[in-house]
């Protein structure tokens, strides 16, 4: 397996973190990954995204210019991002804030209520767990979902690991759609 | 595969050093490589070190000086025109035969740039953008993994020959995370007589890297260190060969330009050109000796950087052959493309 992932979405959405925990949990399962965040001159309030390769094979790049998968957390990013999707890839986007709908029809579509989820749960905050937990449902190889849930230990600072309840019912949840 | 942690590439560097003893670190912050003044202000008064935020560049490279001359293990770091401000320190440093690591993660240039991701300033590092007749070790990791390890070599050598090290990594390399295991530190030691440690029951030790008198003393001085050199360039050469035994075409490529290039290599080699990476991880001391003979089986080197061509000088001066050489290079940020490099080397067999 082979995948470029851009998550994307406004600076507190948890992309960065997003895109860690699918590393992370990859990683433990034995595949070759790599992430990296934007890190041009963003501004507060703004849009926030990484870059994200699991593989089989060793990464050459970490920067994506291409993405087999795009997970849009809001309109401005999936505005930028579904442009850039390789034919046949996978748009992923947050139809909670996003009313607009996708424009191509080469790609695959999946709209998730991923902050509508996360909020009826507890936390919209949890938004993004909504958004990994739909996505391995669609592309399972990434990793498992007990490789994600068990990578939250280590990919959520420990002042938040008391959410990390609320994340797993989240993930389950979008999960099971 | 438990031990695998996922870390940036500067946070890496960061506990790489400490792992290699090193409990002193001053620097000047500058973006791409912020997170490693961030980790050692956090991690050095854990261990009992000393992490200061120096008011400019060149305060933080004599700031170096200073604790290298006192015998100290200690590093700074910082990004292209940053280390254009340490270019003085760095000379005198090199003068005063003392040891020090400097970590480079490279940004666009010239001026101020830009903040993404580059390998403009192979020349600075490798050819002295201080004054006079020195030189310094200059090592290119291409990973995570690679960039911890050579952290701690890189003390190691830079004691053994009492040189400045250069860790010469870009952007890329500094903000990515990969998973990699902690490196072992190495258990050497080194003595250091030479150090300023007070002089109590012996004569005093004098560091300096100005000779005036008598007039044949600076030369006698760069000899002495030439012969430095000339042992470092003897047995410290390092490179990577990747397919290169059969290669038709050779990519001669450092850092995250031989990463993109060896993916380009995996696509040629399936449609069965024969392409090999010839990747040099020292690039001072050069392994001129070692692409020479890579290259001369090979019909055609392709240099690969983010430049707009420097390494591919050191190229051309261990392959002596111009109408072998090719260039392919981004400049200003841009990554190298790996379409690109695949379509060069198929138009060398048509």
């Amino acid at each position: 397996m082979h995948e470029e992932i851009i998550v994307a979405g406004f600076g507190g959405q948890g992309v960065i973190m997003a895109g860690k925990l699918m590393c992370i949990a990859a990683m433990n399962e034995g595949k070759h990954v790599s992430h990296i965040p934007s890190y041009g001159a963003e501004m507060r309030g703004g849009t926030a995204n990484c870059s994200v390769v699991i593989s089989d094979d060793p990464i050459g790049s970490p920067v994506v210019p291409e993405p087999t998968v795009v997970i849009a957390m809001n309109l401005p990013s999936m505005r930028k991002f579904e442009p850039r999707l390789k034919k046949g890839g996978l748009l992923l986007y947050n139809s909670s804030l996003i009313d607009a709908k996708p424009e191509r029809d080469d790609i695959e579509v999946i709209a998730v209520e991923a902050t509508g989820i996360a909020e009826e749960v507890g936390s919209t905050r949890a938004a993004n767990m909504a958004a990994i937990g739909r996505l391995l449902a669609a592309k399972p190889d990434i990793a498992s979902m007990d490789s994600v849930k068990e990578a939250l230990k280590i990919a959520v600072s420990k002042r938040n690991q008391k959410f990390n309840d609320i994340n797993i019912k989240v993930l389950d949840k979008a999960h099971s759609l | 595969m438990s031990d695998r942690i996922l870390m940036k590439g500067n946070e890496a560097v960061g506990e790489a050093a400490i792992i290699a003893g090193c409990r002193h670190y001053f620097a000047y912050p500058i973006t791409p490589q912020n997170e490693i003044p961030a980790y050692m202000a956090k991690r050095l008064p854990e261990v009992g070190g000393t992490f200061l935020q120096a008011e400019s560049e060149l305060a933080a490279i004599n700031m170096v000086f200073g604790a290298s001359a006192a015998g100290a293990r200690v590093m700074t770091s910082s990004s292209s025109p940053g280390i254009s401000l340490k270019q003085e320190g760095i000379s005198y440093i090199a003068g005063a035969e003392l040891p020090c690591v400097i970590v480079d993660m490279m940004r666009g240039g010239p001026g101020l740039g830009n903040i993404a991701g580059s390998q403009a300033d192979y020349f600075q590092a490798t050819r002295g953008g201080g004054n006079g007749d020195y030189r310094i070790i200059v090592l290119a990791p291409a990973s995570v993994q690679e960039l911890a390890d050579i952290t701690i070599e890189a003390f190691d050598l830079a004691d053994e020959y009492r040189i400045p090290v250069m860790i010469l990594g870009e952007g890329y390399l500094g903000q990515m995370s990969e998973p990699f295991s902690l490196p072992e530190p190495s258990g050497k030691t080194f003595e250091k007589p030479w150090a300023l440690t007070g002089a109590k029951g012996r004569k005093p030790n004098i560091i300096a890297s100005m000779r005036l008198t008598p007039e044949n003393l600076l030369e006698e001085h760069n000899l002495k260190l030439k012969k430095t050199y000339d042992k470092i360039t003897e047995k410290e050469v390092r490179y990577e060969s990747y397919l290169l035994d059969d290669a038709d075409y050779i990519i001669v490529a450092y850092g995250t330009s031989a990463r993109i290039s060896r993916s380009a290599i995996i696509e040629l080699r399936k449609e069965g050109i024969k392409a090999g990476l010839f990747r040099p991880i020292s690039l001072w001391p050069y392994p001129y000796k070692e692409l020479k003979k890579a290259a001369s089986h090979a019909k055609k080197v392709l240099t690969v950087e983010m430049s707009l061509g420097q390494m591919v000088e050191d190229v051309r001066l261990a392959v002596m052959d111009d109408e072998k050489v090719d260039f392919y290079g981004r400049t200003g940020g841009m990554l190298p493309e790996s379409g690109e490099i695949i379509r060069r080397v198929r138009h060398y067999g048509s």
